[in-house]
């Protein structure tokens, strides 16, 4: 199955496979629903945050604890995973499962970049800065906050690695395809909302 | 868009001769992904929690029948009203409102199935397995007993310190996420799988209902579930979102909570407006009047209903601007409904109407529902709520929206729709004794409940001292709880001894069924229809009716039809939330046993959980579901 053009069973795959069958096009529609509802997820995360970032109960403050280069290039990294994964599903919209394989690799492997350098952060906060999830409202909400766009990051990961398993393994067919172009939707929908945890908690953290 | 082609891959040529792995009993329904087997699951299990929420209710009443009663303990007592509540709500009506959107939903856009039956399965388990967790905490250690809307500190460690509050946020985390997955799954089954010809103006009321009440599933769920995280945090990690100490905010609790609570009481009223737009047609022998009227106030019901969640908060402290604001945007909300009321009205209004017992319940429900709206606007003006507040007067008002609005809803549905989910008629005599029981006892019931709240008896309270004036109401308000109990178990016996009879009920029992759920047998085989109909104007049977047909026509030849298989993952993964949720609940707990210790403080019973449901997703991923089909010659064959 991993000739340069794949080929479904019946003869060669459409333009965009992710939408040839009705259960690839539901599965597209009803992700775009569930990211409405992961929107909401995350705006109730960020008002929460709002609300408490300045009770700080005499612990650091967000001036005090972010180390913005550290942020900015874990944002680099996320932000260019992003761009990968585009690259992945052009990759898919012309058959070029190797060039697919490979971009989907680097977005991973980005991810785990990202990932990484977000637990290095925490281990600092708590083991240097005394800054735990007890510590005061602030950080209750920062960790949670931030904790949940990192556990989000990391089920991403787990899922795209499967999905390189899978391509390798049952080639590229109307039924893979479908969830690697919605698993694209998630990373890029995770992406936005470090693009704007990077601004609110981060950049606001340290200016406002 | 819908068409014909969900019956088949482009890709995958028909295997001819390729059967499925039947499961029988037990088996068949816990691995069932047919809709309607799900609704019927869906109706079990929320009848059950019914039960267990009006036993409650029965509970309360007791020990308000008369002052200084000792019938139950104030902590108990507590931990009533608060599962009450709870169950009621989450556990109660939305399973049953779940169970007719399945039942009813693929049938009348013409569907097949729902758009993903894997997930419609995982919906209902997580849900089941939600509030079993819930409930156990009857015999693990207390109930919850902050009341159902945990307001903090209340609902913290400081004033909760037993397990009931975790069985709460955790329970309900559980179910709310079943409650998400079906709302997804209905969006996307209305927006993409209506038969041809079916238009979104062409829908059915039913239909239009259930796509609105997912969309607000979906937008406002997800805010719950962020609440009842923060105070679990708060509860076993000791984190400080909403205790002051550490800077946290107990207002932020009031506002998550309810802006997810009030979009939820839409959650529940929008499908029992559905409902009633189903039944008073059918009965009147006259199409809905005002259709495209009604699509409008649905939508703008459940578009206000996410800017007015501060009403709840008046007393609360936000000040006037916000107060006068909320009030107004409360009281716009009378708009859309009064429009709904007027409607109904003048689809009767020289129609041929037939008192049916599901006509009767709707009947019912008009006055009834405009009775608790009407003090739904008296409670929207701010200064006059500072009064109303936590009285029996809001207790009043929300049981007549939900008892008197929802549930007599579901009756009429459940009645309207029981032929064609189990093929009998039930007993329109018995029908008719429940309503007439429950109706009467429900007006006694709450009817008082107005005036005792104006004569200022707070709710919430165990007992109350004599002589207030509050005596004689209370015991009438016991009476009529008694009399409802009586209507439910007439109902009970009538679903009994309809179970003994025969399955004999015709495709279109009522005889004047308007869309497409009465064109097919009672109850319908599992691929639903032979040949997906074509749809040629709203009321789409009815119009073949006036046109003289005695069936659709069909919009698709006789051919192979592809059914998804019968799978177990769904249950597993509830399993396996089910495990991972107790797990973390008593992951600080000190056991006596060091190996229960072990296990649990060091969060293996809940990796273990976590473990089985990931490993199930990933099976679910890695082995695709081809399916199966089912050959013309067997449809004939029927």
């Amino acid at each position: 199955m991993t000739t340069a053009h794949a080929e479904a069973e019946g003869g060669t795959l459409p333009h965009e496979p992710e939408k040839a069958t009705l259960e690839g096009r539901n599965k597209v529609l009803a992700f775009w629903l569930f990211l409405g509802g992961e929107a909401v997820l995350f705006g109730t995360l960020f008002a929460t945050f709002l609300a408490l970032r300045n009770q700080t109960n005499e612990g650091p403050s967000a001036a005090e604890l972010f180390h913005l280069p550290l942020v900015a290039l874990a944002t680099l990294l996320l932000l260019v995973s992003s761009l990968t994964s585009v690259f992945a599903i052009q990759a898919m919209h012309r058959g070029n499962i190797a060039q697919l394989r490979n971009w989907l690799l680097v977005t991973v492997l980005l991810g785990l970049g990202f990932l990484i350098l977000e637990i290095y952060e925490f281990s600092v906060y708590i083991r240097h800065e005394e800054f735990g999830m007890t510590t005061s409202a602030f950080s209750s909400a920062f960790y949670t906050l931030v904790g949940f766009h990192g556990a989000h990051v990391a089920f991403g990961i787990m899922w795209i690695a499967v999905l390189i398993g899978q391509l390798m393994h049952k080639g590229l067919t109307v039924v893979t395809a479908p969830k690697i172009y919605v698993s694209a939707m998630y990373w890029h929908f995770i992406d936005v909302v470090w693009v704007f945890i990077f601004t609110v908690v981060y950049l606001l953290g340290k200016v406002g | 868009m819908a068409h014909a082609a969900q019956s088949l891959h482009p890709s995958q040529p028909l295997k001819p001769g390729h059967s499925a792995k039947r499961h029988t009993g037990l088996m068949d329904w816990i691995t069932t992904v047919d809709h309607k087997k799900i609704a019927i699951l869906y109706l079990w299990a929320g009848g059950l929690f019914f039960g267990i929420g009006g036993l409650e209710a029965i509970l309360i009443r007791i020990q308000l029948i008369k002052p200084m009663n000792t019938f139950l303990d104030a902590q108990t007592f507590n931990e009533l009203i608060t599962m009450h509540g709870t169950t009621m709500i989450f556990l109660g009506v939305m399973p049953v409102i779940f169970a007719l959107m399945n039942a009813v939903i693929p049938l009348q856009i013409g569907a097949r199935d729902v758009a993903f039956p894997f997930l419609n399965s995982l919906g209902f388990w997580t849900f089941l397995f939600g509030g079993l967790l819930l409930n156990l905490s009857w015999v693990m250690g207390g109930a919850p007993d902050a009341g159902w809307t945990a307001y903090t500190p209340l609902s913290g460690k400081g004033y909760s310190s037993t397990h009931g509050v975790d069985f709460y946020t955790i329970g309900l985390q559980i179910a709310g996420l079943g409650t998400l997955i079906g709302g997804i799954n209905f969006l996307a089954t209305i927006i993409t799988m209506r038969a041809p010809g079916m238009s979104f103006m062409r829908m059915p009321m039913f239909a239009w209902a259930t796509f609105i009440t997912s969309a607000i599933i979906l937008f406002a769920f997800p805010a719950v579930t962020v609440g009842l995280v923060l105070l679990t945090f708060d509860r076993i990690l000791d984190a400080n979102f909403f205790n002051v100490a550490g800077g946290g905010n107990p207002v932020l609790w009031q506002h998550i909570f309810w802006i997810f609570g009030h979009p939820e009481v839409y959650i529940l009223i929008l499908p029992a407006f559905g409902i009633i737009s189903e039944v008073i047609p059918t009965f009147s022998r006259k199409r809905l009047f005002g259709y495209s009227s009604m699509v409008f106030a649905t939508i703008l019901i459940a578009f206000l209903g996410f800017m007015v969640w501060a009403h709840h908060m008046f007393t609360t402290g936000l000040g006037p601007v916000a107060n006068a604001l909320f009030s107004v945007s409360t009281m716009l909300i009378a708009v859309p409904t009064g429009i709904k009321i007027f409607n109904w009205l003048f689809t009767m209004w020289g129609g041929q109407v037939r008192f049916t017992t599901p006509n009767l319940f709707a009947a019912g429900f008009i006055p009834t529902f405009t009775m608790g709206g009407v003090t739904g606007v008296m409670l929207a003006s701010a200064p006059a709520d500072f009064q109303f507040h936590d009285t029996y007067f809001v207790v009043a008002h929300f049981h007549y929206v939900i008892v008197g609005g929802l549930v007599l809803g579901l009756f009429a549905g459940l009645h309207y729709w029981w032929p064609k989910m189990f093929g009998r008629m039930l007993s329109e005599a018995l029908g008719k004794w429940t309503f007439w029981t429950f109706i009467i006892g429900f007006h006694l019931t709450f009817f008082v409940q107005h005036f005792l709240g104006l004569m200022g008896m707070q709710r919430r309270v165990f007992t109350y001292l004599p002589n207030q004036q509050f005596d004689l109401l209370n015991l009438v308000s016991t009476v009529g709880a008694f009399l409802m109990g009586v209507g439910m178990i007439i109902f009970l016996v009538n679903i009994f001894l309809t179970s003994r009879r025969p399955a004999d009920a015709p495709n279109d029992p009522w005889e004047d069924g308007r869309t497409l759920e009465w064109t097919i047998p009672s109850p319908p085989p599992e691929y639903n229809f032979k040949q997906t109909p074509l749809v040629r104007g709203l009321d789409a049977f009815w119009k073949e009716k006036m046109a003289g047909a005695k069936a659709m026509t069909p919009a698709e030849p006789v051919g192979s039809i592809h059914m998804p298989s019968a799978t177990i993952l769904p249950f597993m993964m509830s399993v396996g939330i089910f495990i991972a949720g107790l797990g973390f609940m008593f992951s600080r707990d000190e056991f006596n046993n060091s190996i229960m210790s072990f296990l649990f403080n060091n969060y293996i019973v809940t990796a273990l959980g976590l473990l089985i449901t990931f490993g199930s997703m990933l099976m679910r991923s890695l082995f695709d579901d081809h399916g199966w089909h089912i050959e013309p010659e067997e449809l004939e064959g029927r």
